[in-house]
């Protein structure tokens, strides 16, 4: 068998988290419209301001066209096949997890997310959200005492309106994009993290998303807000069950870094990626941006994409404050028919502001990876620096990687740097380790880790072996 | 050190090879026991190169004809990285560049590969690095490079070193090291046979693929074996490699042409 093929197969692992979990479900009636809006607030209890927005949102979303520019290809998506709100059947959020339906948290055992009091991991406090709502947070008393809320966004609603109205919307605005206004006429759950001013928060905060339902499209929103001087590291995971037809989901995150705050954001995705063929997947059309409006502030994206059959994601961040910094640290592995194209978008605005960009993207299988990403220096943006390193490997010979850096400089005075690489796994450098006694799975998983090194090593240490193990999972078997 | 009684370690028998539609390899025979020190020497495209990939595993030769036995055990049928874990290894001519792969972590994977073979316990980290760190000075290396990605920006000359300081770790049974002498400067060549030199014993043995003498003048060969056209035309003792740095390799096309059964390849 030659390398190319032995490699091929290595990389066509089947999808471990691909069950479904068998629990009753409520969901409305497919189809979107003014109504069912008016339905999802309503069932979410919420305070008018909030309908307000959504309805404003679906009215501006009726309006634009979905965006085709990104190097992708998947037929038209039906917006009226769909069910925009699906809840396991249980009552309101439960307050203790014993009341919680163990199928739920067997299912996040399942997934290697312990909830339950004993088995939890010990520093890291974890919000579950199943399909459409969040069914359990958890530590949420230990962080209370450091002044840290970290709850669901529909709890948020009821419990911190004040808050949600000041800046839900502030850093992606309903208008932004065609899926940024569908996912704010009908977002469903996700969470809301507060950091008052001058806390560094005491423990690595989670949020793992779990889509179940087979037609539902999952439309999370998050919010993170650091105020002057805070801190926060937040890990986002997701997985979906296997099924042939696609599940949109469309998600929006929004940071916000006040004054010296610092945001780290980490994402571990692995969406169901549809088969060998490409059939079936989530359709992954997120928005992420963050807004470093204070001084000093920082805000970090580290993202592992493994998952899905169609990523179209671009983690981004306005540096409006004096000297704040922004980086994005990036790995897409497609495999298969795969298609991703991501990047991101560093917007200078302020003086002094500093960026990072390192991408890496591993194309497997007959997969297309792009890598697409804007730096803009604006006109106030005096001795501003980017620094940008997109590097592209390619798995066998029937995959693409494409790079679309965009540099657009209004700033004489910034600097804008940018590399960019190309390399194939060679026979040669497999036939190197093997003949060392390293078998050709760990040699391809070493090779592969040790491309995305730049980028483990800015996730969080709890989380970094786990995408390590992620990667060579993917990567994983049997060698012909 | 020739010892008659000595066990077989390697025992190669009309070993046929091709890459690709090109046969290379047409009928070597060779064997050797623990204790002895090989050189083949021949020009190039005579096939020394490939006879060590094949021996190796490199999955772009296809043997077509012939028998390989590593004590005892049919060689060929094995995957390189188990033919790697017991005990037989290749020191390459072009070690190949890794980026990203630190050279420790390669050094500490592979050798607790071969160390589980062993049934020996796996090393960790702190116990590795004392190990390498003792190994280091076969080759006296600068331990700096062990932080390095493997190979990655090593001019020839470190290469080498690193490629002896693997043959340290894994203590192979057989090494066949190809043309481990070329790009070498005089130092680097005296270190890189030195590190030879120490790592062979009784137990072991060592198959030196070489087209220069002067390789020869720091390790000393119990046997000399002189590669054409796919296969080993004559054998003798060190003074063979002398002969044959005085002679040239005319004699050998005609030992060839009046032979003949075999039709001369154009080198």
């Amino acid at each position: 068998m030659s390398t190319a093929q032995a490699v091929g197969d290595l990389v066509s692992q089947p999808y471990k988290y691909g069950f479904v979990t068998d629990i009753e479900t409520e969901k409305i009636a497919k189809g979107l419209s003014e109504d069912v809006v008016r339905l999802i607030s309503s069932k979410k209890q919420e305070p008018p301001f909030l309908l307000e927005f959504r309805l404003r949102a679906y009215r501006q979303w009726l309006q634009m066209q979905e965006p085709d520019w990104a190097t992708l290809g998947y037929p038209p998506i039906d917006y009226q096949d769909i069910i925009y709100y699906a809840a396991p059947k249980q009552q309101d959020k439960k307050t203790s997890l014993d009341e919680v339906d163990p199928k739920l948290l067997e299912t996040f055992d399942k997934l290697g997310i312990p909830l339950s009091e004993q088995k939890r991991l010990s520093n890291v406090a974890v919000d579950a959200v199943f399909d459409s709502v969040s069914i359990a947070t958890t530590y949420k008393e230990k962080l209370a005492e450091h002044g840290v809320i970290f709850c669901s966004i529909s709890e948020a609603v009821k419990e911190y309106p004040p808050l949600i109205e000041r800046y839900l919307g502030t850093v992606v605005p309903i208008t932004d994009n065609y899926f940024a206004a569908l996912n704010s006429a009908v977002f469903s759950d996700g969470s809301f993290v507060f950091i008052p001013k001058g806390v560094d928060c005491p423990m690595e905060l989670s949020t793992y998303f779990r889509i179940n339902s087979g037609d539902t499209g999952q439309f999370e929103r998050t919010l993170i807000v650091a105020e002057e001087g805070a801190s926060v590291s937040y890990l986002e995971g997701c997985t979906a069950p296997m099924f042939d037809t696609n599940q949109l989901h469309a998600a929006v995150v929004e940071l916000v870094a006040l004054d010296d705050a610092s945001i780290k954001y980490s994402t571990v995705q692995n969406w169901y990626a549809g088969d060998e063929n490409g059939v079936g997947g989530i359709y992954n059309f997120v928005t992420k941006r963050g807004q470093c409006r204070g001084d000093r502030s920082k805000i970090s994206w580290t993202q592992v994409e493994t998952g899905s059959a169609i990523t179209w994601k671009y983690p981004s961040c306005v540096l409006q404050g004096a000297e704040s910094v922004g980086e994005f640290y990036s790995v897409a592995l497609t495999n298969h028919r795969q298609q991703a194209d991501t990047g991101t978008k560093m917007i200078h605005v302020g003086p002094r502001t500093r960026s990072t960009i390192v991408s890496k993207g591993i194309s497997a299988g007959r997969s297309a990876n792009s890598y697409r990403g804007l730096v803009q220096m604006g006109p106030k943006a005096v001795g501003a620096k980017n620094y940008s390193q997109c590097d592209s490997m390619l798995i066998g010979d029937q995959a693409a990687a494409n790079t679309y850096p965009y540099i657009r400089s209004q700033q004489p005075q910034a600097a804008v740097e940018h590399e960019a690489s190309t390399c194939r796994i060679s026979e040669d450098q497999l036939f190197y380790l093997q003949s060392r006694g390293i078998g050709f799975e760990e040699a391809v998983s070493m090779m592969v880790s040790g491309f995305c090194r730049d980028v483990f090593n800015q996730l969080p240490m709890e989380f970094a072996a786990e995408a390590d193990k992620l990667l060579a999972l993917k990567l994983e078997g049997s060698v012909g | 050190m020739i010892r008659p009684d000595a066990p077989v370690l390697l025992e190669i028998k009309d070993l046929h090879a091709r890459v690709e539609d090109k046969a290379i390899l047409k009928g070597v025979n060779l064997t050797v026991r623990a204790g002895e020190i090989h050189a083949v020497m021949g020009r190039n495209g005579s096939g020394k190169s490939t006879l060590s990939k094949v021996l190796a595993g490199h999955p772009a030769y296809t043997v077509t004809a012939g028998v390989v036995t590593y004590r005892g055990q049919d060689l060929l049928a094995l995957d390189p990285e188990l033919r790697a874990r017991i005990g037989v290894f290749l020191g390459f001519q072009y070690p190949v560049e890794i980026p990203g792969v630190s050279n420790l972590e390669f050094l500490r994977v592979a050798t607790n590969a071969r160390r589980a073979e062993q049934g020996a316990e796996e090393l960790d980290t702190f116990a590795f690095e004392d190990l390498v760190r003792e190994r280091l000075k076969v080759v006296q290396m600068d331990p700096a490079f062990l932080d390095r990605s493997v190979n990655e920006g090593f001019s020839g000359g470190e290469k080498k070193r690193n490629e002896i300081l693997q043959m340290a770790l894994l203590e192979p049974l057989v090494a066949i090291l190809d043309e481990t002498d070329s790009g070498l400067d005089i130092d680097a060549l005296r270190i890189v046979a030195g590190g030879v030199n120490q790592l062979a014993n009784a137990d072991n043995a060592t198959v030196l693929i070489t087209h220069y003498q002067r390789l020869l003048d720091a390790i000393t060969p119990d046997y000399v074996h002189v590669m054409a056209a796919g296969r080993i035309l004559r054998t003798g003792g060190k003074e063979l490699a002398l002969d044959l740095e005085e002679r040239g390799y005319d004699w050998v096309d005609q030992e060839l042409a009046a032979q003949a059964p075999v039709p001369l390849e154009v080198a």
